[in-house]
């Protein structure tokens, strides 16, 4: 019965964020779901509170990552990307292509997939049409990177995020082992991209005068030393969140002393409501996890971090990444994992990578947009999914059988 | 004479060209010329997917940033509109401007009633005589298209020795 009514709970809260009705914030949905899972029992207070507290300094690192982009972008870190970008091009698409790959793996490895989503996505159209390329394979390119490309950091994506947490490894040794993965999956959307899109790169596109944007040279720095600051700073017992927020302060000061943004769009930028729907979101799975899905999952678990219990496991959160959507994949699959840091990197690969192949996060993200969009014009879901089913289950083999090298290298 | 461009990204300059030389050379002085682009929606809905598909993210208070697919659509608008002056004026006589969004080759097609003429661009490779010269959209209109159509080689065709050696048979 309880099993039912978390589950029950687990899905309500997932159709709403999907669905959204009246535009309305997903933690409306979230927040008395999570209160319910508590007031009936099903996750003793004590319980919900230790998670709450183990999610809180990932959750604050999270609003201070998503501020840390925004507030790059206000310094002018992507129109430079996209400046330099066209320049570096010369007029070939293909060498945009290059450009782009370039540039969007680096961002959604520093300032996590929401930046390339939200902020670069829209500045390599912008650049495409400038040099008079066709925008398709830049723009795909983009969303695809903004999924796969998020292996390489603990600030990449807030599924690595919660992994960390629950990890024990150090930032630096996450970056290290998943340094490896990271380049073997960004080479397969290369080629598949290449591929996919052969006469649009050929065509030849119009080499543009370079216009001069000014280089951000401050916020490149704060960037750059907020970066060194998570694997410096933190074997010394400082927590990365710390770093993030002084570095997202360091940027904010100059803006804020200009009136450039006001403090109002420092806060919503933070993004509070996703933040609570995070924290929410953790209570919910806890219970679902507390009555039978958490024997489930670590029946299903692979045992041994092998190359085929790597494989299997990636495998195993790919799908369930696509049938649920790759946040509360994470938060399920996480404890099952938690004392192999081989098999919790495989589940990162497999919740990273695995959203592309239904290319809106999820199967009933999918089947929602689909019934929104069967009047007016489809837009080309089958040449996504087509596209999908070409990179993920390659890049899926290929990134576990990279992390498998750097386990057996890193054990030496 | 009705005279119809498809106006694309990278090949253009050669079908402007290509039309400004047709409509001179006319028997009719004065050939209607229209330039057709078109915008393919899937594009900025492919962005716009993207970012439906990040969960939770869509706060409150609104954030500043609109929608990426938003954004990209109102991008694909203004940079449409910079490359019909640009075709504008380097065909150098009057003509109409159509905009049509949608898939590339049907939206073509469906322009072309009504037009005697339809001029386009080979796509690819250029310094290549092909195979692949042309994309799939443009094999589509070139297929299916209810009018002549004048396909024309960006920056003039190529000099070859012709034909070429036929290929290698089998044993």
């Amino acid at each position: 019965m309880s099993t039912i009514v978390t589950l029950g709970l687990l899905l309500a809260v997932l159709a709403f964020a999907v669905g959204r009705p009246r535009g309305l914030p997903e933690a409306v949905a979230a927040g008395p779901a999570a209160g319910l899972v508590v007031a009936l029992g099903l996750v003793p207070v004590a319980d919900a509170g230790r998670e709450l507290r183990a999610l809180g300094p990932t959750v604050g690192f999270l609003a201070a990552v998503l501020l840390l982009a925004f507030l790059a972008e206000q310094h002018g870190v992507f129109a430079f990307v996209g400046a330099a970008a066209a320049r570096a091009s010369r007029g070939s698409p293909r060498r945009l292509l290059t450009a782009v790959f370039a540039a969007a793996a680096i961002t959604t490895a520093v300032l996590s997939l929401d930046a390339t989503v939200v902020l670069l996505t829209p500045v390599v159209f912008a650049t495409a049409a400038r040099i008079g390329a066709r925008a398709r394979p830049h723009v795909y390119a983009c969303s695809h990177l903004a999924n796969s490309a998020s292996l390489l950091l603990p600030v990449s994506n807030l599924t690595n995020l919660l992994a960390f947490a629950a990890s024990g490894l150090t930032f630096a040794g996450f970056a290290a082992l998943m340094a490896l993965p990271w380049l073997a999956v960004i080479a397969v959307e290369y080629v598949a991209l290449r591929l996919f899109f052969g006469t649009d790169l050929r065509t030849p596109a119009q080499p543009v005068q370079a216009s001069r944007e000014a280089v951000p040279r401050y916020a490149l720095i704060v960037l750059g030393l907020t970066l060194a600051g998570f694997a410096v700073l933190q074997p010394l017992g400082v927590n990365p969140a710390w770093v993030a927020i002084a570095g997202a302060a360091a940027l904010a000061v100059p803006l804020l002393r200009r009136r450039a943004i006001a403090v109002r769009s420092l806060i919503t930028e933070a993004n509070p409501a996703f933040c609570a729907f995070v924290l929410a979101l953790g209570l919910v799975v806890l219970g679902v996890r507390r009555h039978g899905l958490g024997r489930l999952v670590d029946a299903l678990a692979p045992g041994h971090a092998d190359f085929l219990g790597l494989l299997g496991m990636a495998g195993l959160a790919a799908v369930l990444a696509n049938l649920l959507n790759n946040l509360p994949a994470t938060l399920v699959l996480l404890p099952a994992v938690s004392g192999s840091p081989g098999l919790l990197l495989a589940v990162l690969i497999g919740v990273n990578v695995g959203p592309n192949l239904t290319y809106v996060g999820s199967l009933a993200t999918l089947l929602w947009r689909q019934i929104l969009h069967a009047r007016d014009a489809v837009p080309r879901t089958l040449e996504f999914l087509g596209l999908g089913a070409l990179t993920v289950p390659a890049a899926l083999v290929v990134g576990v059988a990279a992390l498998w090298i750097g386990l057996r290298v890193s054990a030496t | 004479m009705n005279l119809l461009v498809w106006v694309v990204e990278g090949t253009w300059p050669a079908t402007v060209d290509a039309a400004r030389d047709l409509a001179a050379s006319g028997s009719e002085p004065d050939a209607d010329v229209a330039l057709l682009h078109v915008i393919d929606p899937a594009v900025a809905a492919s962005a716009g997917q993207a970012y439906a598909g990040l969960l939770g993210r869509h706060g409150w208070p609104p954030s500043r940033h609109p929608d990426p697919g938003a954004a990209i659509e109102a991008a694909a608008v203004a940079a449409e509109r910079d490359l019909l002056e640009a075709a504008l004026q380097r065909l150098a006589r009057p003509a109409r401007t159509l905009s049509r969004q949608g898939r590339l080759e049907r939206e073509v097609v469906a322009a072309c009633a009504g037009a005697d003429l339809l001029v386009v661009a080979r796509d690819g490779d250029l310094t290549r005589v092909g195979p692949r010269s042309l994309g799939p959209a443009t094999r589509f209109v070139v297929d299916h298209a209810p009018c002549t159509v004048v396909l024309v080689w960006p920056e003039g065709p190529m000099h070859t020795q012709l034909p070429p050696p036929p290929p290698r048979e089998r044993p």
